[in-house]
C-alpha cells in the first residue's frame, strides 16, 4: 500500500473522531433547560466509565487474580483517598504484586 | 440560574488559567502513564501490519482514541474501503458524541469557539472524565494542562512501539495495563461515597456492563455498541429516577454557581 493512501486512510479516521467529538462542543452552547436531558448529561460519566471499566479491567492484566488485585486496591484507595495519582498507581502495583506470586 | 450568565467573573482570569494548566498538568501524568502502556501496544501492533513508526504516531497525534486506532489499523491491514473507514470510525468512537456533549453542560456557556475547537481535540475518556470530576465549570486551559502531558506520551509510547517492538519488561508492562482503569475508579468512586444514588448507579452500570459482556446473545454485541447502549439506558433511567435539579446542592447547576464565584 502507498504511503499516500495510508495517509488518506488517517485523515479519514482523524476527520470523524474529530467531528464526533466536536460537533456537540460548538453546536451545544447554552446551558440544557430541559430537566431530563440535564440530568442525563449529568449522569453519563459515571454511567460510561463505570461500563468501560467493569469487567474490561479483569482481563487487562495477564491473569485474572493480578487483575482482581489490581482493581480491589484501585476502588479501596479510590474510596480512602481519591487521588488519581494514588490509585492509579496502587492500582498498578497491586497488579504487579500479585503477579510475582501467581 | 441565569445569574451566572452576567457574572463578569466567569471570564477567566489569566492567573486562574496558569493554576488550571498546572492543575491539569498533574491530573495529565497518570493518564500519560496509562496512554505509555496502551499506546506502546499501539505501536507494536501498528509495527505489525506494516505501518512505519511515522505513520503510527501520525495516526495517534490525529486521533487520541484507543479503541478507534485500533479499528482504523484493522482496516488498513484489511485494505478496506475508505467509506468502510468512515463508517467502522464512527461507529467505534461514537460515545464521544454522548461524552462531548456531557462536556457541553461542564464548560461555561461563555467559552470561546476557538477553546470549543481546541478541546473538541483531547476529548478522549480519560481527559474527559478527570474534566467532569472538576467542581463547577472547567476552565479549558485545566484541559490543555492535562494534555500537555497526555498527548505526547500518547505519541510517543505509540513511536517506541512501532519502532523498538517490545522493550518493556513484561512485569511492568503488565502492571501498566490498569492505569486508567485505575484513573475511571478514581473519578467514579470518590462521588459515589459521597451520594447513594451514584453508588448504586455505578455498582448497576458495573452489573449490566459484566452481564452484557458474558451473556449470549448480548456479549455478541460490540464493545463500544455495548458502552452506548448501557450509557443511554442507565444514565436515562437515573435522569427519570433522580432528576438532578430536584437535588438540592448537589445538582451540577448549584455547582457551577459557587465556582463561578470562586473564580
Amino acid at each position: 500500500m502507498s504511503s499516500i493512501c495510508i495517509y488518506l486512510y488517517i485523515l479519514t479516521a482523524a476527520a470523524v473522531i474529530y467531528l464526533v467529538r466536536m460537533l456537540p462542543l460548538t453546536l451545544i452552547k447554552k446551558e440544557i433547560r430541559n430537566p431530563f436531558i440535564k440530568s442525563f448529561l449529568y449522569y453519563v460519566p459515571y454511567v460510561t466509565l463505570a461500563v468501560m471499566t467493569f469487567p474490561a479491567i479483569l482481563s487487562a492484566t495477564s491473569s485474572p487474580v493480578s487483575a482482581w488485585a489490581g482493581f480491589i486496591t484501585g476502588a479501596i484507595i479510590a474510596y480512602v483517598d481519591g487521588n488519581l495519582f494514588k490509585v492509579s498507581l496502587g492500582a498498578c502495583a497491586a497488579v504487579f504484586i500479585a503477579a510475582l506470586f501467581v | 440560574m441565569m445569574k451566572h450568565r452576567k457574572n463578569p467573573r466567569e471570564i477567566y482570569l489569566a492567573t486562574d488559567n496558569r493554576k488550571e494548566f498546572i492543575h491539569g498538568i498533574q491530573a495529565g501524568i497518570p493518564i500519560g502513564m496509562g496512554y505509555l502502556a496502551v499506546s506502546f501496544t499501539m505501536g507494536i501492533t501498528a509495527r505489525n501490519i506494516g505501518l512505519t513508526p511515522l505513520q503510527a504516531t501520525v495516526m495517534s497525534l490525529a486521533c487520541h482514541a484507543s479503541a478507534g486506532q485500533f479499528a482504523a489499523m484493522n482496516i488498513i491491514a484489511s485494505s478496506a474501503g475508505f467509506l468502510e473507514m468512515a463508517v467502522t470510525s464512527l461507529i467505534v468512537n461514537l460515545r464521544y458524541l454522548l461524552l462531548s456533549s456531557s462536556l457541553s453542560q461542564k464548560i461555561s456557556p461563555r467559552t470561546a469557539f476557538g477553546h470549543r475547537f481546541i478541546m473538541a481535540f483531547f476529548v478522549t475518556d480519560e481527559i474527559f472524565g478527570i474534566s467532569s470530576a472538576r467542581q463547577g465549570y472547567v476552565n479549558p486551559f485545566y484541559m490543555y494542562g492535562a494534555a500537555a502531558v497526555a498527548a505526547p506520551s500518547w505519541e510517543l509510547g505509540t513511536f517506541l512501539g512501532a519502532s523498538l517492538g517490545s522493550i518493556l519488561p513484561p512485569s511492568i508492562a503488565n502492571a501498566m495495563n490498569v492505569a486508567l482503569y485505575g484513573m475511571f475508579l478514581a473519578i467514579i468512586i470518590p462521588p459515589a461515597r459521597k451520594n447513594r444514588f451514584i453508588a448504586g448507579l455505578v455498582l448497576l452500570s458495573m452489573a449490566a456492563s459484566l452481564f452484557c459482556s458474558s451473556v449470549s446473545p448480548f456479549s455478541q454485541i460490540s464493545e463500544g455498541f455495548r458502552i452506548i447502549i448501557l450509557t443511554v439506558i442507565i444514565a436515562g433511567l437515573a435522569a427519570v429516577l433522580r432528576p438532578v435539579e430536584m437535588e438540592a446542592g448537589e445538582t451540577r447547576g448549584e455547582a457551577k454557581e459557587t465556582s463561578t464565584q470562586v473564580q
